[in-house]
This record gives C-alpha cells, sequence and structure tokens, in this order.
C-alpha cells in the first residue's frame, strides 16, 4: 500500500481556548485544546496541529503548558506553530511535546531561520506554513496559475494574514524546500473558515513543485472536499478544523467516504 | 514499576515516548547518565535527531550500554535509535554501536522524502513484540534513511516507500523500528506493551 493521506484537525488556539473564524476573522470559542485533541486522537485523527494563532502577531509565546497537556493527551503526531521565532523558540515546543514546529512569519522574513531548525531538529521537523491570497491583476514575476476566474497568481500574507508581503507563494515555497523544509502546510485564506472547499489550484501548484509533503488548509467543508484536494490537488494531507468541532462530518466519516471513493487512509 | 531509560541525545522530542512507555507500565526516565543507564531495567533509543550528532553523544556511553545489552536489558531502538544498532550511516560520519551488520542509506527514487505518514507493516516473521498487532497495520513514519542488515534474519516486518525496506528487526533482548511506535496510535501502544513485557522486574 501506499502512503495513506492523513486527514489533520487543527486546533487554533488563543488565549488558550480553540477559536475559529472566518477569513482570519470573526473568532468564536470552539473549546477546550486537550478534551478536543484527545476525542480527534481517539476518533482516528491522523495528526494534528495546533496553532496559537495570535503569537505572531502579539509576540507571545506559545502557551507552553497547553502543548504539553496536548501531547500528554494523544499519541498521533503533532505539530506546533505560531510565534516561533529561533532555534530557541522551537526547542521550548519540542520540549514541551511537539513533533514538528511550523513557521511562517519567522521564515518569511529571516528565510535561514528554515536551515537553522533543519540542522538542528532535523529536517522532517520543519513545517513551513504559507498563508496565501489569490491575486488576478498581473505582476512580473510571479508564477500564474489558470483558474476559472482567469488568471491568478498566489500571494504570501503574515503576521497571521494580517500583512501582505507581495511575494509569490509558490517561488516561496520552492526557496524554502531548498533551505530545507520537510513539509508544507499552504493555508487559503480565500478559502479559510468558508466550508466551500480547499483552493485546489493553489495546492497543486505548490504540491506538483515541491519535492516534500504538501498539507492542504482552508476551506474544508463536506467529506467531498476532502476528496477533491486529495485527487485533484495532489495534497499530501488535509487540514480542517470548523467541520471537525462542530461534529458536522466527524473524522471517521470523512474516512469512510474517502475509502468508498478508492483513497487510502487509514482506519 | 520496572525503569526504562531514555538516553537523550540532546534534541527533539522526548516527551511523547517518556508518556508512551509510562502509558505501558514503565517509570521512564530521560538521562544522559551511564550510572542510570547501567541500572535501568530497559533502554530506549529514540528517534529525533541526526546520527553524526548522535553518535558523538553516545560515545560517552557507549560501553555501558553494550555491556547491559550483554547483559540481556531490553534495548529498544526507534528510527534513528534504530540506526544506531549498525555501524554506519549515509547521513553522516561516526561510528554506531556495530549491534548488527550493516548500514543505513537514503531512500531514493521518485517518492517524496522524508517518508512522512502511516504507512503499513508487512509482519514478516511474527514475534512476540507483534503480538496482537494484525498484519498490515498502519504505523506513523517520519524519515529520510533506513537500515540494511547483512543478517536477514533478524528482520521482522518489512514496509514499502519506493523501496521496500526493513521497518522492524528482533534478535535476542534487542528490538527496533524505524517507525515511530509512540506516534502510532492503538497500534503503537500494542508493540510497546510488548515491549514492557519483556521487562524483568
Amino acid at each position: 500500500m501506499p502512503l495513506a493521506k492523513r486527514i489533520v484537525p487543527c486546533l487554533d488556539v488563543t488565549c488558550g481556548r480553540v477559536v475559529k473564524g472566518i477569513n482570519f476573522l470573526n473568532l468564536k470559542n470552539a473549546g477546550d485544546p486537550v478534551e478536543l485533541a484527545k476525542r480527534y486522537s481517539d476518533e482516528g485523527a491522523d495528526e494534528l496541529v495546533f496553532l496559537d494563532i495570535t503569537a505572531s502577531a502579539d509576540n507571545r509565546n506559545i502557551l507552553r503548558g497547553v502543548v504539553e497537556g496536548v501531547a500528554r493527551a494523544i499519541s498521533i503526531p503533532f505539530t506546533v506553530g505560531g510565534g516561533i521565532r529561533n532555534v530557541s523558540d522551537a526547542r521550548l515546543v519540542l520540549c514541551s511535546g511537539a513533533d514538528k514546529v511550523s513557521v511562517n512569519t519567522a521564515a518569511v522574513e529571516n528565510p535561514q531561520v528554515i536551515t537553522r531548525l533543519a540542522d538542528v531538529f532535523g529536517q522532517q521537523c520543519v513545517v513551513v506554513a504559507i498563508d496565501a491570497k489569490r491575486r488576478r491583476y498581473k505582476a512580473e514575476g510571479k508564477i500564474t496559475v489558470e483558474t476559472r476566474e482567469g488568471p491568478v497568481w498566489f500571494e504570501v500574507y503574515t503576521y497571521g494574514g494580517r500583512k501582505p508581503t507581495g511575494i509569490d507563494a509558490v517561488g516561496w515555497a520552492l526557496r524554502a524546500a531548498e533551505l530545507g523544509a520537510g513539509e508544507f502546510l499552504v493555508t487559503s485564506m480565500d478559502r479559510d473558515g468558508t466550508e466551500d472547499g480547499y483552493d485546489i489550484e493553489l495546492t497543486r501548484v505548490i504540491s506538483e513543485r515541491v519535492k516534500v509533503p504538501v498539507i492542504a488548509s482552508g476551506g474544508a467543508g463536506i467529506p467531498e472536499h476532502f476528496l477533491e484536494v486529495f485527487t485533484k490537488g495532489k495534497a499530501d494531507a488535509a487540514l480542517a478544523a470548523s467541520v471537525f468541532h462542530y461534529n458536522k462530518y466527524p473524522v471517521q466519516v470523512v474516512k469512510k467516504f474517502l475509502r468508498e471513493q478508492g483513497v487510502n487512509v487509514r482506519p | 514499576m520496572p525503569e526504562a531509560v531514555i538516553f537523550d541525545y540532546g534534541v527533539g522530542n522526548l516527551l511523547s515516548l517518556k508518556c508512551a512507555l509510562e502509558k505501558v507500565g514503565l517509570d521512564a526516565r530521560i538521562t544522559v547518565s551511564p550510572k542510570q543507564l547501567q541500572k535501568a531495567d530497559a533502554i530506549a533509543l529514540p528517534g529525533v535527531g541526526n546520527f553524526s550528532a548522535a553518535v558523538t553523544k553516545l560515545d560517552a556511553v557507549k560501553e555501558t550500554l553494550l555491556d547491559a545489552v550483554d547483559s540481556g536489558t531490553p534495548l529498544i531502538g526507534i528510527c534513528l535509535g534504530l540506526q544506531l544498532f549498525f555501524p554506519e550511516s549515509e547521513e553522516g560520519p561516526g561510528k554506531g554501536l556495530g549491534l548488527f551488520e550493516g548500514k543505513t542509506v537514503r531512500l531514493q527514487g521518485s517518492v517524496k522524502v522524508p517518508h512522512m505518514g502511516w504507512n503499513t507493516l508487512r509482519i514478516v516473521k511474527p514475534n512476540a513484540f507483534f503480538d496482537g498487532v494484525a498484519d498490515e497495520s498502519y504505523v506513523y513514519f517520519v524519515h529520510s534513511l533506513y537500515p540494511v542488515p547483512e543478517d536477514k534474519k533478524i528482520v521482522t516486518a518489512e514496509t514499502e516507500y519506493g523501496t521496500t525496506f526493513t521497518s522492524a528487526i528482533a534478535s535476542r533482548n534487542v528490538f527496533g523500528t524505524q517507525f515511530h511506535p509512540e506516534k502510532s496510535g492503538d497500534v503503537g501502544l500494542t508493540i510497546l506493551k510488548n515491549f514492557a513485557k519483556t521487562v524483568k522486574r
């Protein structure tokens, strides 16, 4: 059997609570991180992502206690991101029980941090998170993709979606891969929280070009969206939050659907 | 409660392994001390880090570790920990423990590397560590290299990823997995439980 496609519930955390917004705004309380993590692990989630979504903007440290609580409660892999700027930040998180760290703003502002983290902890430990938005206007030197709405390129945002950078997401992914990224977490800001489906073009353009796994994020609403992002989007893993938090489609329902459609998933 | 020591190479997440060993009834301590290794009821070589850096750290305790293994202390090596059983690795210079002949090589071909995610075990040699584990069970892998033992008789499980590679070995009191049992949900806990059963009180 080939590698199973991974279903990855995401816990966006601020002030010790799980929250969920739409297009990165209008945050709603969705529960206790340790409880939710335990539930997902028990329900057959393949991995969890834990993002301290305000850490980067507020320059706060990760909530280490919560990370440790979550790690103790589960026996599946676990990525932590939000406000990780250097090797010592990463070490704290990894020593609190995380398996991988995800970097976003710090990597864009100082790409060498990717290499440094990979050298110390190994490439497999370093997830580069990219928050991107579709851009319809023409721009020099950007990798453009044909979509239903015409040609678009994808702009990287930092600081939890607050700061546009003018950087092309595909070009950035290629560079980050060279620097030592072990995996990409690619979030469509256009689709985040909308439940309209993943940005297939964004996922595919990155997944086809980098040699490391890609986790698609933003837009999951129904099981068909997962199927689409694995088949058309070429994603290795699919991340979702609201569909799981509110128990609309539990992990096993999504997995059963995928299995029936011929996608290789872990029972 | 029997005491298991986890050798600390100084990087990465040892807490998940500690928690998992505690869940299966071992009192797990993280250490670099030869004294602790000597009196341990079981030893774990964890799976996060780099070969060359790890062998440098291991050098100071190598003799103690090999003596403990020779005297029958159960040893589990996970991922890099398994690769350290062999003398050399394509990951970098340095000499491993040399418990078995063979070497560690890089995953190559058209597949994405690191091999990261859930893949299946083909159990080629049933043994006590796989009691209650079904053939083709999914376990969690995160690695870019894999060991090639010279003695195929120690190979207990294989996995396909671009190539067929050794995903578990067992020989007397030594057990090694290329996957991470501490991250492999219930299947992983069953395997660790089996390991804990071999530990004398």
